[in-house]
């Protein structure tokens, strides 16, 4: 169920001139100050790679206060290697960052499910940082669709 | 246009006075031939109906229910789960996802509590809630002898409450009404909606479909306009349901919270902008005491959870 | 004291990798949402939960208004050794919620 949206040339110009290669992430989705200031925050400036995440999400959402979300990431969760964060962000709600999830060896598996508020139909971005330092993300769109009536509060 | 003719002139007071209130006979799928007249009540400021033509319309209406012609046939009855999405789906079936669970842990509690001038729990008679709610839900709104009309769970709840524990009424969206509702539903979960059925309750359930049927609000919808005949469809982004009632009190997305079947039903009236009946009105268990007919044979799911 | 559903094996066999699911009745006020009165709620949410099991936080989250209100959190927990499995929420305001379940690993 995760999207992965093509590569441009232009992007791949844009984010190694800035300094920070986010692959998978869509043009508007860079344009917003506080998702790229949040990502930043968590990766420190680090280069991100494509791969090794998968997230599910599904792409469509008959009511956003409630989105199911998963994120695994392959790792043998060694204490040589395994995956000591994931993180989750969003595009479009007042504030980009959803969660962060701090994993040890002794979970096992790095496998998190979770239910999220989405505002409006957007990106959802999960970052998993390794234990070797590295940082590795994928992006998912979601189509969140609004209760057809509007009651009063 | 306006009121009908049998209100000379409209009172401002009760439903009457409050919106544009029209009887149209507009073709519906499940019409009866003998369709009951008004029921009698004087906040409505209607004309008192005679003996014989009341006895005609109770004749009628349990010829309806018995009929089965109420709503829509058996074999198409859905419950919303069906609806959902699978992710809703799976909220529901999981007990340790399913945020409606945490109100029904809460009833378990309150079940024991002793309460109001008397001390007493609703466990102190009932014993285990397992065994003596067992099947209740299902077959609730039932009639009380007291009053002479259908009462809700909520409404037998405060019964008990004033009757016997000599305790306060307990607010319809109370947390606590919410939490002892999702507590004794829960008793029939599995179990097939069984309407009592009651003769008494004749009346009310040809005045619950005829609430139903009947056409409000600005937008000049009736429930049946989309529940009845349009079904399946989606309005908006969203799944047009059959309106069943058999998961209630449940969690609804859009609220963050659980919810009753009432707060759903003004949520609707709102929506076609009706001025919506208020918490505990007789109308509204008249309308679940049809609902409740009407959903015959759909296991009971409470707590559901919902969009 | 909100009411906390957790779901954890009674019993395991050693090195098993088993899943957890924990999850808080709490509304998780955002903090945008309109009041009556055109005033917004104040923000409350959970913003810390631990899982602690043989004596280590084996997982833990730090948590922001975009989670759902009652949130709900499905992760793993290598089976090692029998015990408590023990699950915290801390609100905005340091207010903390414990929870614990108990783990036979054979």
């Amino acid at each position: 169920m995760a999207e992965t949206t093509p590569l441009k040339r232009r992007d791949v110009l844009v984010g190694a001139a800035a300094g920070l290669l986010v692959l998978s992430l869509p043009r508007r989705a860079l344009a917003r100050p506080d998702l790229e200031e949040a990502v930043r925050l968590f990766t420190g400036g680090a280069e991100i790679r494509d791969g090794r995440v998968r997230l599910d999400i599904a792409p469509l959402v008959e009511n956003g206060n409630a989105v199911g979300v998963t994120v695994d990431v392959a790792s043998p969760m060694t204490t040589e290697d395994h995956v000591r964060r994931i993180a989750l962000f969003n595009e479009k709600n007042p504030q980009a960052d959803i969660a962060v999830f701090h994993l040890t060896p002794r979970a096992g598996r790095a496998r998190v499910s979770t239910r999220i508020r989405l505002a409006t139909s957007q990106q959802v971005i999960a970052v998993a940082e390794m234990s070797d330092g590295t940082y590795w993300a994928r992006a998912g769109s979601v189509v969140v669709t609004l209760a057809a009536c509007i009651e009063e509060l | 246009m306006g009121p009908s003719p049998s209100q000379n002139p409209p009172p401002l007071r009760g439903r009457a006075g409050r919106g544009v209130w029209r009887r149209l006979d507009h073709r519906r799928r499940h019409q009866a031939e003998t369709y009951p007249p008004p029921h009698p009540s004087p906040a409505r400021g209607e004309g008192v109906i005679r003996p014989a033509v009341l006895r005609a319309a109770s004749l009628a209406a349990l010829l309806l229910s018995a009929s089965g012609a109420a709503g829509i046939e058996q074999a198409e009855r859905r419950s919303g789960i069906e609806f959902a999405s699978p992710e809703t789906q799976a909220m529901q079936a999981d007990d340790t996802a399913n945020p409606g669970m945490f109100w029904v842990l809460d009833g378990a509690e309150l079940w024991r509590k002793r309460e109001g001038a008397a001390g007493k729990s609703c466990a102190d008679c009932h014993q285990d809630a397992a065994k003596s709610m067992r099947g209740v839900a299902a077959r609730y709104p039932d009639f009380d002898a007291q009053s002479g009309r259908p009462v809700d769970l909520s409404g037998r709840i405060n019964l008990c409450r004033a009757n016997h524990q000599q305790a306060a009424p307990l607010g319809h969206e109370s947390p606590q009404m919410l939490a002892l509702t999702a507590f004794v539903a829960n008793q029939s979960r599995g179990m097939p909606v069984t309407p009592a059925a009651d003769p008494r309750l004749a009346n009310n359930l040809a005045e619950g479909r005829r609430l139903f049927e009947q056409r409000m609000g600005q937008l000049d919808l009736s429930c049946a306009n989309c529940h009845d005949d349009h079904w399946n469809a989606r309005l908006g982004g969203s799944a047009v349901t059959q309106a069943q009632p058999n998961a209630y009190p449940l969690y609804r997305l859009e609220w963050q919270s659980l919810g009753s079947l009432q707060r759903r039903m003004r949520a609707c009236m709102v929506g076609v902008r009706a001025e919506p009946f208020d918490y505990g009105a007789p109308e509204f268990v008249d309308l679940e005491l049809y609902l409740m007919s009407r959903a015959t044979g759909l296991k009971m799911e409470t707590p559901g959870v919902r969009p | 004291m909100a009411r906390t559903l957790i779901n954890v094996p009674k019993t395991a066999r050693r090195g098993d990798i088993i899943e957890i699911r924990a999850m808080i009745a709490h509304p998780m006020e955002t903090g945008h949402r309109m009041g009556p009165n055109g005033v917004a709620i104040p923000r409350r949410i959970i913003n810390r939960f631990v899982c602690t099991y043989g004596g280590e936080a084996v997982f833990s989250a730090e948590l922001f208004p975009a989670m759902s209100a009652n949130p709900f959190v499905s992760f793993f927990i290598r089976a090692d050794e029998s015990g408590p499995v023990t699950f915290s929420w801390t609100e905005d305001g340091g207010e903390v919620q414990v929870a614990t379940a108990d783990l036979t690993v054979t």
